[in-house]
């Protein structure tokens, strides 16, 4: 197939429509926003850090062909659990946050496997089933830390029970382990500050992925993510596979969601995880992914431009119309309206692509 | 142009051998007492005509679980010396047997290595794979790269293992598929079920050569074609399939195209149904068709002219997929169509039912339960539904048609007339469609059609899956409205002989083109030339020499 210098080019601006929409925004909103160049890249190095393990933890249901995991929140739940429970047992420190990655494995482990059951059941419509799934893990999550904990599961610190005796607090203080991942290597260059130690993890995150790619279960789920028939007549085992990659990314959400929330520093019981999964996936789609196919690239440049809308665009619009709800409004609907324009756009591609890859069957006319 | 392809295979080892097979769809033998022997090293050629039973059979070679789960066969498999019964392809490929399928089993964003060695990679060792198994090995992508190579060049074809399926012309694709079977090391029998229907000419040479290739290491193969020259040219032995039947096991030396299309199609003649019938010879042109194309999956129409008289049936025929459906679902724009028709000597707009409906053209599809019935509707409903939808017949109007109302009394009158004429066996307008027998539905399809009163009717399949009885009425209705109402039909069907029964002149669809029109009174065995792509234009320029035809 022959394609000219015009029809690649038109190709790239439909492939990449989406960031090249938010680049344009941003450089409207940043001058708008008044906001130092030192305080944009510190804030952009903090949400790098704070959200990168997250958006990677999609990578690997995509490369399965199951889309976007709305589901990851089900890991971020168990995170949540595992913190919960560190901070009873007041374990600090890094030791803390690894204690409670390790009470988070076999919570993620299990709903992931439930998840990728039920995803199985629902092939072709797996997004909008892994997002009602969120909700309905939420009631339990909810009925577990609300009712459960204090009576069936002992808690002993008074600071995290609610005054009727059980049921967890609104809002808990990690200030145990409140940015120790962060502070435990920080380099300075002027004034910004960078905490290496999470960009190790990040890094050596990102190893994984491309070595995993390589293993015979990556080229597997790349097979099954692009054609289940043929997989499954070629003898590759496809709802097994499907099911391991649903556990790998819930079990990877759960690691995510207690970096973000060492970062922040406290927890919100029953709202901390209610967000994970939207913002998380509206980065990467702005990063240039599509439902099908995403890359480590599309990650890091999603999270930054997606955070600068985020930092700059509350500020501009009180500038500009002197309202911080606007802007506040405006994120919202840009994160939500970005995740819709995205599968629109994604949908009305893999259509033209299909037209084109017959247009040599049709005649000239 | 002679090829020395015969040869001396009689002392070589029997690969695979079937006794007695015979198989049964319910009450219909599809199958019956097939034997024959493919051995090493040799090209068995199956020829026969659709539905002639050669892809059950394959079907069976491979362990099909459609076979299974209708009831099995009856008759033994022989591998070897070894009578086998296979549950499911994996089976039949442990033993040695690899099929090519006419539908690319390849995976669209992988290389042409991965898709040779899929799932059967090979691998390196690391220290994970002893906590997590066996799939947390590495993919050793050159030693792959290598293997697929091997296995590219074992047909001799030029292409880079690491090209990407989606990038390939599809010729490519189909030596991918083949590679994969060759890269298999215990390979010993190969089926192939087209393999060169979907190839340009030189690159079924190339396939052709391959595969002599692939002979002359000792692997046996089968290969299924529609293509008389090329199995002419690349057999050792070719057998002739008929309604189930083997009728002829023949030594490709001794056969020739015009034989085997005979074989293929030479069924007692009954002189057909309607000889006495006066053939239309109106010439004023009703329909004009020129260069359609029709992007329909399945039946590509490419190329495609032709006109219809007015008061004549036309009959559209050919082999499944040659796109002869597709051209009727182009004219009335169910799928995305190009080049000009002209109704009337009007232009009619293609990609636009609606229009063509308006301009008193009707169509019967092939797909009576997807788009020819309301399923879930009365026969009320079923028969007046576009008639009130395009025409806005069977409507009452009020405040000068700002408020539209059914006629429910005009549409039920409507219905019992056609149940009567049709003679429809149903409780009553009021029954479902759903609730009747495949002949009774074609029937509702056939009122519905008839009641927009259109010029122009096209016709899809209309006796497809419906008992005899029913077909004879079916196709009696149609020429009735033919003859007696005047109205043109263009009719499609893959069964020639009842084109020949009922059409004026029938247009042999091949390849997406039309490879001649002939009056229904001209010998089947002429049709079946033209459905086989070896009609008028070979024999003219005539290149048939001694049985081996080479089209350059």
């Amino acid at each position: 197939m022959k394609t000219t210098k015009k029809t690649s080019y038109k190709h790239f601006l439909i492939a990449y429509a989406v960031p090249i929409m938010f680049i344009t925004l941003s450089i409207f909103t940043i001058p708008l926003s008044g906001f130092s160049p030192e305080y944009l890249i510190q804030e952009m190095i903090i949400r790098l850090a704070r959200n990168s393990f997250l958006v990677l933890a999609l990578l690997i249901p995509i490369i399965a062909g199951m889309g976007l995991n709305f589901g990851m929140v089900l890991g971020a739940m168990a995170g949540q659990i595992g913190l919960i429970l560190i901070t009873d047992w007041n374990i600090v420190g890094i030791p803390g946050m690894v204690l409670a990655m390790i009470i988070s494995i076999p919570l993620s482990t299990f709903l992931g496997w439930i998840a990728g059951h039920i995803l199985n059941r629902a092939k072709g419509r797996e997004m909008v089933t892994s997002y009602i799934l969120g909700f309905f893990v939420n009631g339990i999550y909810q009925f577990i830390v609300l009712y459960m904990m204090g009576k069936a599961i002992p808690i002993g610190n008074p600071a995290l029970v609610l005054s009727r005796g059980y049921g967890i607090r609104n809002a808990i203080n990690l200030e145990g382990i409140r940015q120790t991942l962060d502070n435990l290597i920080l380099l300075k260059i002027g004034k910004v500050q960078i905490p290496v130690a999470t960009f190790i993890l990040i890094s050596a995150f990102c190893l994984f992925i491309i070595w995993f790619r390589k293993t015979k279960l990556g080229q597997d789920m790349r097979a099954v993510g692009q054609d289940m028939e043929v997989a499954e007549a070629a003898g590759i085992p496809v709802n097994r596979t499907r099911i391991i990659s649903m556990i790998i990314s819930t079990v990877l959400a759960g690691f995510g969601q207690i970096i973000f929330l060492q970062n922040i520093g406290t927890l919100n019981t029953y709202n901390s995880h209610d967000q994970t999964g939207m913002y998380s996936i509206a980065a990467l789609l702005i990063g240039g992914a599509t439902v099908s196919h995403a890359t480590i690239p599309n990650i890091f440049l999603g999270v930054v431009l997606f955070h600068l809308m985020f930092v700059t665009s509350p500020m501009a619009g009180k500038n500009l119309i002197g309202s911080a709800m606007l802007g506040e409004y405006f994120r919202l609907f840009i994160s939500y309206g970005i995740i819709a324009i995205s599968l629109v756009l994604y949908a009305w591609r893999r259509q033209k692509e299909k037209e084109r890859a017959r247009m040599d069957l049709r005649g000239n006319t | 142009m002679q090829t020395p392809n015969v040869k001396v295979m009689d002392k070589n080892a029997v690969l695979l051998r079937c006794e007695h097979i015979s198989k049964s769809f319910y009450d219909n033998r599809v199958l019956d007492d097939i034997n024959f022997e493919l051995r090493e090293g040799e090209i068995l050629g199956l020829v026969g005509e659709n539905g002639a039973g050669k892809s059950t059979l394959m079907k069976i070679l491979f362990g099909m679980s459609v076979i299974a789960q209708t009831g099995g066969y009856e008759g033994t498999v022989y591998v070897g010396d070894k009578p086998v019964k296979f549950d499911s392809p994996f089976e039949a490929l442990e033993e040695g047997i690899g099929m090519v399928h006419q539908e690319f089993s390849l995976i669209p964003g992988f290389t042409a290595t991965e898709n040779i060695l899929l799932n059967r990679e090979v691998t390196h060792h690391n220290f994970l794979v002893e906590a997590f198994g066996e799939r947390l090995s590495t993919l050793n992508m050159p030693e792959m790269i290598e293997r697929g190579d091997k296995a590219l060049n074992t047909l001799g074809v030029a292409i880079s293992p690491q090209m990407l399926i989606a990038e390939m012309p599809i010729g490519h694709k189909q030596f991918t598929e083949i590679a994969r079977e060759v890269d298999r090391q215990n390979t010993k029998i190969i089926i192939l079920d087209e393999p060169t229907a979907v190839l340009t000419e030189t690159e079924a040479d190339v396939l052709l050569s391959s595969l002599k290739k692939l002979a002359e290491k000792g692997i046996g193969i089968i290969f299924i074609s529609h293509r008389l020259q090329e199995i002419l040219e690349v057999a050792d032995r070719i057998i002739v399939l008929r309604d189930g039947n083997l009728v002829k096991e023949v030594d490709a030396a001794h056969a020739d195209v015009i034989k085997i299309a005979e074989w293929m199609v030479g069924r007692k003649m009954d002189a057909s149904a309607f000889a006495d019938k006066d053939v239309n010879t109106n010439p004023e042109v009703l329909l004009e068709v020129k260069n359609l194309w029709v992007d329909m999956p399945g039946e590509t129409v490419r190329d495609v002219s032709f006109e219809v008289h007015r008061g004549e049936i036309l009959g559209i025929g050919g082999l499944a997929g040659q796109g002869k459906i597709g051209i009727p679902n182009g004219i009335m724009g169910l799928f995305p169509a190009g080049g000009i028709v002209k109704f009337r000597d009007e232009v009619v707009p293609l990609n636009n039912p609606r229009q063509v409906l308006n301009l008193g053209m009707a169509f019967v599809s092939e797909d009576r339960r997807g788009v020819g019935l309301l399923l879930e509707e009365t026969l009320d409903w079923n028969i007046s539904f576009t008639a009130v939808q395009v025409k806005e017949w069977y409507v009452k109007k009020y405040l000068g048609g700002l408020i539209k109302w059914r006629d429910d009394a005009a549409i039920r009158q409507l219905t019992s007339e056609y149940i009567k004429t049709f003679d429809i066996k149903c409780l009553g307008g009021h029954q479902l469609a759903q609730e009747l027998s495949g002949g009774n539905q074609q029937k509702v399809c056939l009122a519905k059609a008839f009641a927009l009163k259109p010029e122009l009717l096209f016709v899809s399949e209309p006796t497809r899956g419906i008992d005899v009885g029913a077909k004879k009425l079916v196709l009696d209705t149609i020429r009735n409205s033919n003859r007696e109402r005047g109205m043109t039909i263009v009719m499609t069907s893959s069964e020639l002989e009842e084109l020949r029964s009922v059409c004026d002149r029938i247009m042999i669809v091949d390849e997406g083109r039309v490879a001649g029109i002939l009056p229904a009174t001209a010998p089947s065995t002429e049709f079946g030339l033209l459905m086989l792509g070896t009609g008028e234009t070979d024999r003219r320029e005539g290149e048939i020499h001694n049985g081996k035809v080479k089209t350059k």
